[in-house]
């Protein structure tokens, strides 16, 4: 086979969810030997076409032709037996088994049930060796391995199903500098036997530096197919990938900004956690809405839990109405007038089986209580009325929170804090999982709140969202503010080039 | 505007797996009355006891008098471990486990029946039993929530020590209770309006602590611990504080269900409350209150307790062996279990699903 055979091709490729056309005609063409880059914003789809090829997904419409043969993938082992495998940002590697076991787990060489030992630690042996990381003990456990040796074991399990092609979504989020440059002299070494690496990354400079060409995604759309990796001008790539299509109804900003002379609602000064972020320092006014935007892994949602106590800084200063606030607890910071909807709502924010009354009041069930006692019908009056204030959708505060759609739950945890009589809102993604038309209405929420003199300190990872939304817009990169200035004054490119500005070519380049 | 805003709102769908409620309405259909349903469930497994009792024992069974006389012994054989049920309710809701109580029995009854402590009178006796066991299982509590040492292991490890710190005391003999602490003795022995005292002490347990859980802050703040404990640490509640808390009432628990065996066996002995910890487990199980953490119900703990002993009773009446009560009783555990993870509605879901 020679190195430009095309080994996949998607044509035309539609993957709906409810209330979402997730992917809506993917082109793709993938040759042996090749890096090729998925290049697109968050929800512009990259991740539901990499599950598409992995089997997890099924597409809709479309075509997928693999090695020549029209293909489908009705489960992981499927495309797995195909020769396609994937490596998930977070490694799917059991952590409690050695080095060896991992790489051949499923498929252990193996005589009548009893697994060869002898032979999986020899062939184990020999695929890191081929990777270039023969100094991998393969009896030492996964779970004490570096993030770069881990990433190299799965890559490792994917040689030893013998994979044609290699899925890789956004490896270098969890490396560091030089572990980068080894990543890539692995990826090297993979393309050179024929091997086909699909590499998805919101870095451009490793893009330019690894990728052979690229396809541009957005909105589940392929909006350019084939470019060269190393002479596309970065304005072009850009330019394909912004501009979205979906119409955002964003609510007009108040009349008169809100005062940036008056004393802050909320003052961080140079805020650290080491590892995560460093000096930060932000200001949000009352009635004032503040965006955060930066990639996965820019420190962002850490930042929001830290200021509501659920992490402890290392160092800095959080001040609310000019008090200084105690660090690391969270009861200190509500009592404050701070109150946070965390990323994960389902998981951090809500007792699903709880009805909508009782989720509302979960941070101030105490203050409808007489000496200890709760007292029910007072607290579904009060939610009763928050769920007329953010027209909760069905008006029943009775009902089961985990039977509401996304958008609606989000309300619930927000209206949580509307109750207590929250000064400071922090958001972290307010609107993830919430679909297209119910995210107008959020929007329309958050800046009601905000005209009604609350504080909104806001996380997220769509551009146009902080955009439209905000007054403010601070950018964080690998743990720092990087840009701060009023949403009027940005613009879609402007951010995104300062998000994805690689930190190699400013950092450690050789 | 409003209407692009709004229409996609309104026909949003359901998140998968979300049970079918807009057919049923009413009080009756609520998710509210969930666990009234379920604890009728558990009368009709009474009930049914009851028919086959009548039908294999009619001598007993269909005279009032020898049945009312059989259902007091049946009740008061169940008042010890009901009480114990219920501390243990609020420690499965609140997210874990305490196989401690067994041995915690077993210990307090030993602490309030030494020499030392029967010099007191019955009341000192009383008081150093709900002591003795509300440490116990502060310790627990303190092992679990500030050391981080995983439930099952802080009271797996509390079982064995408990009971052998209860045969250090006791010197591995039973303590039988003074003449003149007749006291505790007659709690077993005598009745108000022709009810025994140990049924009341279970009734007035359970009704305590039914209010507590459904209509106080700490029972809210239960419900919310094993429900989600993250949402409950970042909506400001003191988990850790909590847990240790849910631990102590358990101890508690033990500390009153030891005075009723110590009362029932006039002794306190380093044996007593043996596998005390499975009755009180499985009890819970059959009640509805799920492992998982977050749901509940009192009640059902107490009928999850009638319905064993019931069973118990009726092999006994039945001269029956006692393994076959074992595996009946095993069925019954795997039974409630099924029951609950396949209600109706979830069967209409299941039906649906392609597999």
């Amino acid at each position: 086979m020679s190195e430009h055979d095309v080994v996949l091709t998607l044509t035309d490729v539609v993957k709906t969810f409810p209330g979402v056309r997730a992917l809506d005609g993917v082109q793709l063409e993938v040759r042996a030997g090749e890096v090729h880059c998925l290049l697109g914003q968050n929800g512009a789809g990259k991740s539901t076409l990499i599950k598409v090829l992995a089997g997890v997904h099924r597409p809709d419409e479309g075509e997928i032709v693999w090695l020549g043969q029209p293909a489908a993938f009705p489960n992981p082992q499927a495309a797995m037996k195909a020769g396609i495998a994937t490596i998930y940002q977070e490694l799917d590697l059991v952590d409690g088994l050695s080095v060896a076991d991992n790489i051949f787990l499923g498929h252990e060489p193996r005589s009548v049930g009893f697994v060869k030992r002898g032979q999986v630690r020899r062939q184990a042996r020999e695929i890191l060796a081929k990777l270039g990381h023969a100094e991998i003990p393969v009896r030492r456990e996964v779970g004490k391995l570096p993030a770069a040796a881990k990433q190299v074991v799965s890559m490792g399990r994917a040689l030893s199903r013998e994979a044609r092609l290699l899925i890789m979504d956004e490896p270098s989020a969890v490396l560091a500098h030089d572990e980068v440059a080894n990543l890539f002299r692995v990826i090297r070494g993979l393309t050179a036997q024929g091997i086909a690496v699909i590499y998805i990354s919101h870095r451009l400079d490793e893009i330019r530096d690894i990728g052979d060409r690229v396809t541009v995604l957005k909105d589940g759309r392929t909006t350019a197919a084939n470019l060269d990796a190393k002479t596309t001008p970065t304005q072009e790539l850009v330019s394909r990938m912004t501009g979205r299509n979906i119409e955002y109804v964003f609510p007009p900003r108040s009349e008169a900004p809100a005062s940036p002379e008056g004393a802050p609602l909320l003052a961080v000064d140079g805020l650290t956690r080491d590892g995560e972020f460093a000096d930060v320092s932000l200001n949000v006014h009352s009635g004032e809405i503040v965006g955060i935007t930066g990639l996965v892994g820019s420190g962002r949602s850490e930042l929001l839990e830290t200021i509501f106590g659920a992490r402890r800084p290392h160092a800095g200063q959080i001040t609310v109405d000019g008090r200084s606030l105690r660090a690391g607890s969270v009861p200190a910071a509500v009592k404050a007038g701070l109150g946070m909807a965390p990323e994960e709502r389902k998981s951090q924010a809500l007792v699903l089986g709880e009805p909508v009354y009782r989720n509302v009041t979960l941070a101030n069930f105490a203050h409808y209580a007489r000496a200890g006692f709760t007292d029910a019908a007072k607290e579904r009056r009060a939610a009763d009325d928050v769920a007329e204030r953010l027209d909760l959708r069905p008006r029943d505060v009775r009902r089961v929170v985990r039977t509401l759609s996304g958008g609606n739950q989000q309300k619930v945890v927000v209206g949580r804090w509307l109750l207590g009589g929250t000064k400071l809102l922090l958001l972290d993604e307010p609107t993830r999982g919430v679909d297209v038309g119910a995210r107008a209405e959020l929007y329309q929420v958050i800046r009601r709140l905000a005209d009604s003199g609350v504080g909104v300190l806001m996380v997220s990872s769509e551009v146009p969202e902080v955009l439209g939304l905000a007054d403010r817009v601070v950018v964080m990169r690998e743990g720092r503010v990087v840009r701060e200035a009023p949403a009027g004054s940005l613009d879609e490119e402007t951010v995104l080039d300062l998000v994805m500005a690689g930190s190699l070519l400013e950092g450690a380049q050789p | 505007m409003t209407d692009i805003v709004k229409s996609p709102a309104e026909t949003a769908p359901e998140p998968a797996g979300a049970p079918t409620l807009d057919r049923r309405t009413g009080w009756w259909a609520d998710d509210a009355s969930e666990p009234v349903r379920r604890n009728l469930g558990l009368v009709v497994v009474l009930v049914a006891i009851w028919v086959v009792g009548a039908i294999t024992v009619p001598r007993i069974f269909l005279h009032a008098g020898q049945l009312w006389d059989n259902e007091l012994i049946v009740l008061q054989q169940s008042a010890a471990i009901g009480v114990i049920a219920i501390g243990m309710t609020f420690v499965i809701i609140g997210g874990g486990i305490d196989l401690s109580v067994g041995a915690l029995v077993a210990l307090t009854s030993v602490w309030c029946t030494t020499q030392a402590t029967q010099a007191y009178g019955p009341a000192g006796m009383v008081f150093a039993a709900l002591v003795v066991g509300t440490i116990a299982g502060l310790v627990n509590g303190f092992l679990i929530a500030y050391g981080r040492v995983v439930a099952f292991i802080a009271t797996l490890a509390m079982l064995v020590a408990a009971r052998g710190l209860a045969q250090l005391i006791s010197g591995k003999r039973t303590q039988r209770v003074n003449i003149e602490n007749v006291a505790i003795t007659n709690i077993a022995e005598n009745r108000i309006l022709g009810i025994p005292i140990l049924v009341w002490m279970l009734l007035v347990v359970g009704a305590i602590g039914w209010v507590v859980l459904n209509r106080t802050t700490f029972g809210r703040r239960t419900f919310a611990t094993g429900g989600n404990p993250e949402a409950a640490r970042l909506a400001g509640i003191n988990l850790r504080l909590h847990t240790m808390l849910l631990y102590g009432l358990s101890g508690l628990c033990c500390g009153i269900a030891a005075i009723m065996v110590v009362a029932q066996a006039t002794a306190g002995a380093p044996d007593h409350g043996d596998l005390y910890e499975l009755d009180a487990i499985a009890a819970c199980i059959i009640g509805g209150t799920a492992l998982a953490g977050g749901r509940g119900s009192i009640v059902g703990a107490i009928l999850g307790v009638f319905v064993f002993k019931g069973i118990t009773n009726l092999f006994i009446v039945n001269n029956l062996e006692q393994e076959y009560q074992l595996i009946v009783k095993g069925a019954i555990i795997v039974g409630a279990v099924l029951l609950q993870q396949f209600r109706v509605g979830s069967l209409r879901q299941f039906r649906k699903q392609p597999t």
